[in-house]
């Protein structure tokens, strides 16, 4: 009785609202009968956890910002006060420290899932810009918040880069110290980056987020056969090969998401420094105008873009190269012409093109974390070349591709590990075949195959954990 | 060429740490979680580094509760702390420093995290006699350094062994010239002990994080566990 009470009552309130605002409209346009592809694979989990990732950086920022302090006096000692004085303040500071790298890893895997499906191609080319115009935000706000603890590469990270500006000819000198507020990164800078970094980058990156949902919505999402679902509708226009966000892709993200956080939670209680990379160790020392480290490298996921800079002999053409390297992925939707978008039937010119940038991309991002040799240089400058010859001849590459026929509807929605082709599968179940062939894993299954069957058993029996199997 | 490349692979790590002049890392093996080690690092701190080197964000209080010292003991430990507040500043003034050493003394519970364990432990174990620097001691890990070997008493003289590559001269080990207080491995554990108060007194949040993080762990993989099977009996109709 009361049950039904309170469902006549929510119904009620439900459309109390929709008369006011399109609530319900709202959640069926974007996730009840949103029709998402079927075929969804691993790479498609990062959507949903860069999203996840965001609403963490929020969150724990909003606590930061509550005991921080944005002067150069104090700010260092804040942090430390925030690591040790304050309730759980270690714990969202490495929530924090960890999400901007994790950020990263997470960002790029989705930005490489985009170029390998052509999920920048007609009709995403707007879903594919905004999500650059996005990259671009999140690089600035790791740069300004990168100052805010106030260490030695915290100041001499933001030296180095600001001070590029001052390479431009006539307005060089006058741009850097109008970026600085001052001659060299003092509290000012650091009151403007605290600004930015909280407020100002902040609220862009969220409105650009919601622009660039909106936009993936209107179009429908992409998958792993580059198919359109929305070529062949039922009777009620609901695509073959779609299903509803929700609740299908809300609960296998929910699954995604889980397991993500699992690798989060060892980072942040475990190695919360990542070994030098997620925390530098020069960054536990203070600030100091007057000494240089020895040694002065960006966070990880800057330093591909670093090694282009160290690539170039002049410092104005580095810091052109290094603009240009990120600002040429805006121009990939044209760049790339041809007609099928997914990798799986695209030619091997392609897979081979798209394999050398990515080994390139790995390399300089390794190139930028250590101190120059002339080895490391002539790699710096090789990879620097191949970087940029993936994208400037891709007009002609990609013209020439000997392509597959493209299927009419998605053909592996769940295809068995067995059944798939292509040379990567073949060492997959190679590998695996060479794993079971050992005495260890044997064992280690026979045990495993036992404990689920008890567990199999025992969630038989219990009436709330039956629903389950 | 598969052999060329295994050789290749093999040797890299022999030509990364062939740098001339710096004594590899050892590792002291220390465990934060060993409180009457911390404890002993602690006393040895207090006698022999506190006077020059602070732990400025190091509180009384939270030393207190996390080494399980009593009051009586926190007394004799630091007999002129008139009530247990604030946190482990020391007495010198850096002025004073810079006039006597050349150099600001750095605060311990910032440049320890900086540094690492490795880096520490094998640092005070690496003075040797030089009679070209004004306290009569070098460094092998930190060329000219500063710093006085303040643990020479306990740990004894070591002298320098050279050896000449290319016509320069370098140092090629360290050897025992006249014998301290204590032997060799005694040293090495005061020094570990030493080292893990070090590590301890850089992020005290370690005992905490460590420790709480199986749970969380533990309960992340329930959770998955669950949400994998929601998500199965959720796609059973998807073929």
């Amino acid at each position: 009785m009361s049950n039904c009470n309170c469902k006549n009552f929510a119904s009620k309130l439900l459309a109390w609202i929709d008369e006011r605002f399109p609530l319900s409209q709202v959640w069926n346009e974007h996730m009840a009968k949103y029709y998402a592809p079927k075929n969804f694979n691993f790479w498609y989990f990062f959507g949903s956890l860069a999203l996840l990732v965001l609403v963490n950086q929020i969150v724990t920022g909003i606590w930061l910002t509550m005991n921080y302090k944005p002067d150069a006096n104090m700010a260092f000692d804040a942090v430390e006060a925030i690591m040790r004085d304050f309730e759980w303040g270690w714990l969202i500071r490495y929530m924090h420290s960890t999400g901007a790298s994790i950020f990263f890893i997470v960002i790029y895997l989705h930005m490489f899932r985009g170029m390998m499906y052509g999920s920048f191609k007609k009709p995403r080319e707007l879903v594919w810009l905004l999500g650059m115009s996005l990259y671009l935000a999140l690089m600035a706000e790791a740069f300004m918040g990168y100052l805010l603890p106030w260490g030695q590469m915290s100041y001499w990270g933001a030296n180095v880069i600001i001070s590029l500006f001052s390479a431009i000819p006539v307005i060089g000198d006058d741009l850097a110290t109008w970026i600085r507020g001052d001659f060299l990164i003092s509290d000012v800078t650091l009151n403007r980056f605290f600004s930015f970094h909280v407020i100002a980058v902040p609220l862009i990156i969220v409105g650009l987020v919601f622009l660039h949902i909106v936009a993936l919505h209107k179009v429908g999402s992409n998958n792993p056969d580059g198919v359109e679902i929305k070529k062949l509708k039922d009777s009620n226009g609901v695509p073959l090969d779609g299903i509803p966000f929700h609740p299908y892709y809300t609960v296998k993200d929910l699954f995604g998401a889980v397991v993500f956080v699992t690798i989060c939670a060892w980072i942040i209680f475990y190695s919360p420094e990542m070994g030098g990379y997620f925390l530098e160790h020069p960054n536990f020392i203070p600030a100091d105008s007057l000494k240089t480290p020895e040694h002065i490298a960006p966070v990880w996921y800057f330093t591909p873009f670093y090694s282009i800079l160290r690539a170039i002999p002049s410092k104005f053409g580095g810091m052109l190269a290094m603009f240009a390297a990120i600002f040429i992925l805006f121009f990939l939707p044209w760049l790339d012409r041809c007609q099928v978008k997914s990798i799986r039937y695209r030619g091997n010119i392609y897979k081979i093109a798209l394999g050398l940038f990515v080994v390139s991309f790995v390399t300089l991002g390794y190139l930028g974390t250590i101190p120059p040799t002339p080895t490391d240089s002539f790699f710096g400058a090789f990879f620097t070349i191949v970087y940029f010859g993936f994208f400037l001849l891709m007009p002609i590459y990609t013209r020439l591709e000997v392509t597959k026929p493209v299927p009419e509807r998605v053909v592996w929605p769940l295809k068995p590990l067995l059944e798939r082709e292509g040379w990567h599968w073949d060492l997959v179940r190679k590998a695996i075949a060479t794993l079971q062939s050992t005495s260890w894993y044997r064992q280690a299954a026979t045990i495993a195959c036992g404990y689920w069957q008890n567990l199999q058993a025992f969630m038989k029996n219990n009436k709330y954990l039956r629903h389950f199997l | 060429m598969k052999r060329i490349i295994v050789t290749c692979l093999l040797l890299w790590p022999l030509l990364a740490t062939a740098e001339v002049g710096a004594p590899p890392l050892e590792s002291p093996g220390t465990d934060v979680y060993d409180t009457e080690s911390l404890r002993r690092g602690a006393k040895f701190y207090v006698d022999r580094c506190l006077s020059c080197h602070s732990l400025k964000h190091l509180r009384y209080r939270r030393l207190q509760q996390d080494l399980e010292f009593s009051e009586d003991e926190m007394k004799q430990l630091f007999p002129s702390l008139e009530r247990i507040v604030g946190t482990m500043t020391t007495a010198m003034d850096p002025k004073d420093a810079e006039r006597w050493f050349g150099v600001a003394v750095p605060d311990l519970s910032e440049r320890a995290r900086a540094l690492g364990s490795d880096w520490l432990y094998t640092y005070l174990r690496s003075f040797y006699g030089d009679v070209k620097r004004p306290y009569g001691v070098n460094n092998w890990l930190f060329k000219d350094v500063a710093m006085p070997n303040v643990l020479w008493d306990l740990q004894g003289e070591q002298k320098a062994v050279f050896k000449e590559i290319d016509g320069v001269t370098v140092i090629a080990g360290l050897e025992q010239a006249k014998p301290g207080k204590l032997s060799p491995q005694e040293f090495d554990r005061a020094v570990t002990d030493l080292v893990n108060f070090l590590d301890y007194a850089a992020e005290p949040a370690q005992l905490e994080r460590r420790s709480l993080g199986k749970y969380v762990i533990l309960f992340l993989i329930l959770f998955g566990f669950v949400s994998y099977r929601l998500k199965k009996v959720y796609w059973k109709d998807v073929h």
